[in-house]
């Protein structure tokens, strides 16, 4: 099971958090400093698995942006990676060649590709296409809402 | 694609994030923030009723907001009520931000609730999914009570759409992590099984996440998993990659199913029904042909699949323990990744094969790759793999191999991270114990421990090493003999002086016919005393004093007394301090107290700074430590009388004697003497203390090129620095002592007073967290000969505190030496050459330290030179040749060193082609000796 997932830029600036497990604001803030700390500290070549507490830290960097996952112990890290990927291209086919920018901007937007794939920290959906279909879908619900809106009222 | 979603249906939302992203200052921002949220509460707060989508629009800047990090505490009311409206947009952000923001308030979540259930009994998949979602998300034990029977009924009727059935799936799993006895079992257990058998790929990977978890806690009622696990999972291995469709991911047919599937069968011993576990054992070796298959893709993602299904499928074959074939199969494939160009199979094989090791079928088959692992153990760059080698090795190590592997452990060990050094001393200590053949073995590499790690070596280790040499009286006298050689070190760790005073207090006698045995006598005093600045430490500082250590100190007062009254020409009342010193100070026990973990006494470290040319400013630090109040809190005194006082109440009474003879001393010492105790006394606080390493720091450093520089309460500066011809690297370790994180932390190499040097480093990261160790590398170019050395500034802020010292880098002219042998004749050829007055620099001085030749001539060799043999025709003396590279030119120099024993005396005499050179290692070496 996963128990978060990080996004932040090579500053440190945190771009998404997804928590998984009931933990308090204060215990999540130390966790963010603590894997932003670690992470940007790693040397270029040195695996992406880190031993910390009784978690497996898998990360990977993007362009810009460090994906960070916090597994439990019995978790397949190199699958873990792969999860980070698959993210990532549904991010990329959602908003055709995604950058830092495009999650920020449309925040909302990545929690929602996130909660198509992931759910309670395991995978629901590994299907590209699938995914794709349910946020395309409502994407059109929304288009129609907003075309709903912006009509004149009687 | 949808062009309208990307940020175009929220043109203020958009408008907003470029304005706090164009802030130029944090204080700007919290400005831009707190201007938005003030008229956010005000929109709010309004007589006007909002439309969704304002409201939709402002709950979603809200939590924008609490994303960057800020806190909210107003909005959660209007996300609620987004939840119940029926257009999906707004539904969503409402979930979105109760997600995120759930507030503990009863009232809203009895609110949230009704909205779930009205959108679980909807009917609409997509609103299914956002309230089962939000379950999932929130997972608390109110919504396990209200939603927990209901559930299972989604999951499993017939006529839910795949997508609700995953969500209820993982929905159903959260609340049976989170509230087990909620989620009770009925009838619809046995049908959830039959989800493996599914058609929808996605709805078997969803389900099965649940049986998995249900199947840990209840394996009985689940156990027809395993058949329908197998089938499904033969299914996929043997199918082609493309007949998945898109649940083949690079080639690799549903790794994600196949992974979970062989994790379910872990649950589960090897199947009983023949023709499942022939299947079983089918799919293993197929997943184990695979993977020397020839790769489908070069993509990283296509081996990274098909590598995490023959992981899981080997975690299986170790499960399951029992087909020799397949473990051995298994232990090869990991031994080929041992050497893969991926880090990150190198190190899953690593942590793979430690399991491996355990098994008795393959545990041979692991020990076959000892040279690679220990190979990884010294060559990776990355921690975390020589990590886990060494994990590996602690795995694999048994009696034929215990001696190599401690071996390696050890001398890793004088390299390895901090973080890890305490943890590799316990894996030694074991290991020396568990596979000891004889004991002589294990007292060696307990000394070696403490010698190299002797910080890391907790009570535990050292109190198991004196239970053991009491319990085998074969290995006694051998201790009290290795012990007593070892603290002939010139400086000893506290630990050793600690295990040593012990052995020799309860052993002592064993070694009575050694010739130098009758120093034993005065080590044990030494050891005394340095009890005696020990114990009013540990009162002070932990105000409890460990039953051993107390009976450790009562057992060196008895048998000091016992010999000390014995030995008629060593009698306490006609102690001779003269006599008693100088044989000292040639064993010299004392000299370079190793430090204390304890506070020093910041008066002692002043007057210490105050004698020497003070490299460290530590004045600075200490003042600010002083400002920030708390650091030290009442620990930072020195062995102050009350303490004294305390220390004698509270020891039992054998302690008495100990503090007779205390006393004893200066009354009975002539008055000139007595001040040479006095003296040990209060050196013992600064020279065992942290902070006041300053000018020592900087000349411990000239004979060697690996040590701690510096260390106080908070930090720790370890080096580390290798030289060839006129270059040098240094490495730096900064270690975080504290558990908290150091902010800002900058550090500057000066050279103001030393141009002749080049030196190149990256700034370091500016946080270094609690207990963290971060690294720096020098890169040094000798341009021509120097005197002066650089000075390194560092910076930090420790709490509110800003901390700031300098220290002086031990680089010195001699570092760039490289030895020079010669024959007798041209060694005298060239000392006549070099006649010229100015090139040669003499210094006579007393000794310092121990003037034993293993000890010098360990020295001269750190020094750089070479140490010629059969040279000087008085063999006492210590003749050296070397050549200093620099930049602009070549310096020859020859040194000769002649010890006078008796009157504890040297003769330094230099002669280098450069009277700057001759005049600079004089300075330096005579401190040395």
């Amino acid at each position: 099971m996963m128990r978060f997932l990080l996004l932040f830029s090579r500053q440190g600036r945190l771009r998404l958090q997804k928590w998984y497990t009931a933990i308090s604001e204060r215990e999540k803030k130390k966790i963010i400093r603590e894997m932003t700390t670690m992470v940007l500290a790693r040397q270029p070549r040195t695996c992406n698995f880190i031993q910390w507490k009784d978690m497996k830290i898998v990360y990977k960097r993007y362009a810009s942006l460090y994906f960070c996952l916090g597994v439990e112990h019995e978790e397949n890290e190199l699958l873990a990676l792969e999860i980070i990927h698959r993210y990532v291209e549904l991010l990329d086919k959602y908003f055709g060649n995604v950058c830092e920018l495009d999650i920020i901007f449309n925040f909302e937007k990545a929690y929602f590709i996130l909660d198509e794939f992931l759910m309670g920290g395991e995978i629901q959906e590994t299907s590209k296409q699938i995914v794709n279909r349910a946020i395309e879908s409502s994407d059109m619900l929304q288009e129609t809402m907003e075309e709903y809106m912006s009509k004149p009222a009687f | 694609m949808p062009a309208v979603s990307k940020g175009d249906g929220m043109r203020g939302l958009a408008v907003f994030i470029s304005d706090i992203r164009n802030c130029k200052s944090k204080e700007a921002e919290i400005k831009r923030i707190n201007k938005e949220l003030a008229n956010i509460r005000s929109k709010f707060k309004g007589d006007k009723a909002l439309d969704g989508y304002s409201k939709k629009k402002y709950v979603c800047k809200l939590l924008f907001i609490f994303l960057l990090g800020h806190d909210i505490d107003f909005g959660h009311m209007e996300a609620v009520n987004l939840l119940s409206s029926n257009k999906y947009t707004e539904k969503q952000i409402g979930y979105l931000f109760i997600s995120v923001l759930v507030n503990s308030n009863s009232e809203l979540i009895r609110l949230i609730n009704n909205a779930i259930k009205n959108d679980l009994s909807s009917r609409n998949p997509t609103f299914m999914c956002l309230a089962l979602h939000c379950i999932a998300n929130v997972g608390s034990r109110e919504m396990a009570e209200a939603f927990a029977s209901e559930i299972p009924r989604i999951l499993v009727a017939g006529d839910t759409m795949d997508s609700v059935k995953q969500s209820a799936a993982l929905c159903l799993l959260r609340l049976y992590k989170t509230s087990p006895d909620l989620v009770l079992m009925g009838e619809w257990t046995s049908r959830v099984v039959h989800l493996l058998n599914d058609q929808h790929m996605g709805v078997v990977t969803a389900a099965i996440s649940l049986i998995t978890c249900l199947s840990q806690k209840n394996p009985d009622e689940f156990k027809t998993c395993v058949s329908l696990a197998v089938s499904r999972l033969s299914r996929i291995v043997s199918s082609a990659s493309t007949d998945l469709q898109d649940y083949t991911y690079y080639f690799v047919p549903a790794p994600w199913l196949s992974c979970k599937l062989l994790r379910l069968l872990q649950c589960y011993p090897p199947p009983e029904d023949g023709a499942v576990k022939g299947r079983l054992v089918e799919c293993l070796e197929t997943i184990l042909n695979k993977a020397q298959e020839p790769p489908k893709s070069k993509k990283v993602q296509h081996s990274n699949a098909k590598n995490a299904i023959l992981f899981e499928a080997i975690s299986l074959i170790i499960h399951y323990d029992s087909e020799p074939n397949l473990l051995v199969r298994a232990c090869n494939q990991l031994g080929q990744f041992l050497q893969h160009r991926e880090t990150n199979l190198r190190y899953l094989a690593l942590e793979s094969m430690c399991t491996l090791a355990s098994s008795e079928f393959s545990h041979e088959a692991v020990k076959t790759h000892i040279e690679t692992v220990i190979n990884a153990l010294k060559t990776e760059r990355d921690v975390s793999v020589r990590q886990r080698a060494a994990d590996l090795l602690y795995a694999m190590c048994d009696r034929s191999n215990a001696k190599q592997i401690v071996a390696e452990m050890l001398s890793y060990l004088e390299t390895a991270d901090y973080s890890i050094r305490e943890e590799m001393v316990l894996k030694v200590a074991i290991l020396a114990e568990k596979y000891a053949v004889d004991y002589s073995w294990y007292v060696d590499t307990i000394l070696n421990l403490i010698r190299i790690a002797g910080d890391y070596v907790s009570e535990e280790v050292w109190y198991r090493v004196i239970q053991i040499v009491i319990n085998r009286d074969d290995v006694q006298g051998y201790a009290a003999k290795t012990v007593f050689e070892a603290l002939q070190a010139p400086a000893c760790h506290e630990n050793m002086v600690k295990v040593g005073g012990y052995i020799l207090g309860e052993f002592g006698n064993l070694i009575a016919g050694d010739p130098r045995s009758r120093y034993v006598p005065f080590c044990l005093m030494f050891t005394l005393l340095f009890f005696f600045s020990l114990v009013p430490c540990l009162l002070t500082c932990s105000q409890k004093l460990r039953p051993q250590s107390r009976r450790c100190c009562a057992a060196i007062a008895r048998s000091a007394t016992q010999m000390l009254n014995c030995s008629s020409e060593l009698r306490v009342k006609e102690f001779h301090l003269q006599r008693f010193w100088s044989p000292f100070s040639q064993a010299t026990v004392l000299e370079e107290m190793p430090p204390f973990p304890e506070r020093e006494s910041s008066i002692l470290a002043k007057l210490k700074k105050k004698k020497g040319p003070g490299a460290v400013s530590v004045t600075e630090l200490e003042d600010s430590k002083r400002e920030s109040g708390e650091l030290n809190g009442a620990g930072e005194r020195g062995p102050d009388p009350s303490v004294m006082a305390a220390s004698n109440a509270s020891t039992p009474s054998p302690s008495a004697d100990l503090l007779g003879i205390r006393s004893a001393v200066p009354v009975s010492a002539p008055a000139s003497s007595g001040s040479l105790l006095v003296d040990v006394f209060s050196e013992a606080g600064p020279t065992a203390s942290s902070g006041a390493v300053n000018d020592d720091g900087f000349l411990r450093f000239v004979c060697k090129n690996n040590g701690v520089l510096f260390e106080n309460q908070l930090l720790q500066i370890g080096i580390k620095s290798e030289y060839r011809q006129n270059l040098g690297r240094m490495y730096l370790f900064y270690g975080n002592k504290t558990s908290v994180q150091f902010a800002s932390f900058t550090t500057t190499v000066i050279l103001d007073n030393c141009l002749q040097l080049n030196v190149q480093s990256k700034p370091v990261e500016p946080l270094v967290e609690g207990g963290a160790q971060i690294q720096q590398v020098l890169n040094i170019e000798c341009l021509t000969d120097f005197s002066d050395a650089p000075l390194l500034n560092i910076k930090f802020r420790y709490g509110g505190a800003l901390q700031n010292l300098t220290l002086k880098l031990p680089v010195t002219i001699n570092k760039f030496f490289q030895p020079t042998e010669m024959a007798s004749q041209d060694f005298f050829q060239r000392w006549k050459q070099l006649s010229q007055p100015q090139q040669e620099a003499q210094k006579i001085f007393k000794a310092n330290h121990s003037m034993d030749t293993e000890v010098i001539k360990a020295k001269l060799l750190g020094l750089g030179m070479a140490l010629l043999d059969n040279v000087d025709p008085n063999p006492e003396n210590y003749v050296c040749a070397g050549v200093i590279q620099t930049k602009s030119q070549q310096v020859g120099c020859l040194l000769r060193l002649e010890p006078n024993a008796q009157a504890q005396m040297y003769r330094l005499t230099l002669r280098c082609s450069k009277d700057s050179v001759s005049k600079r290692l004089c300075e330096l070496l005579a401190q040395q000796f």
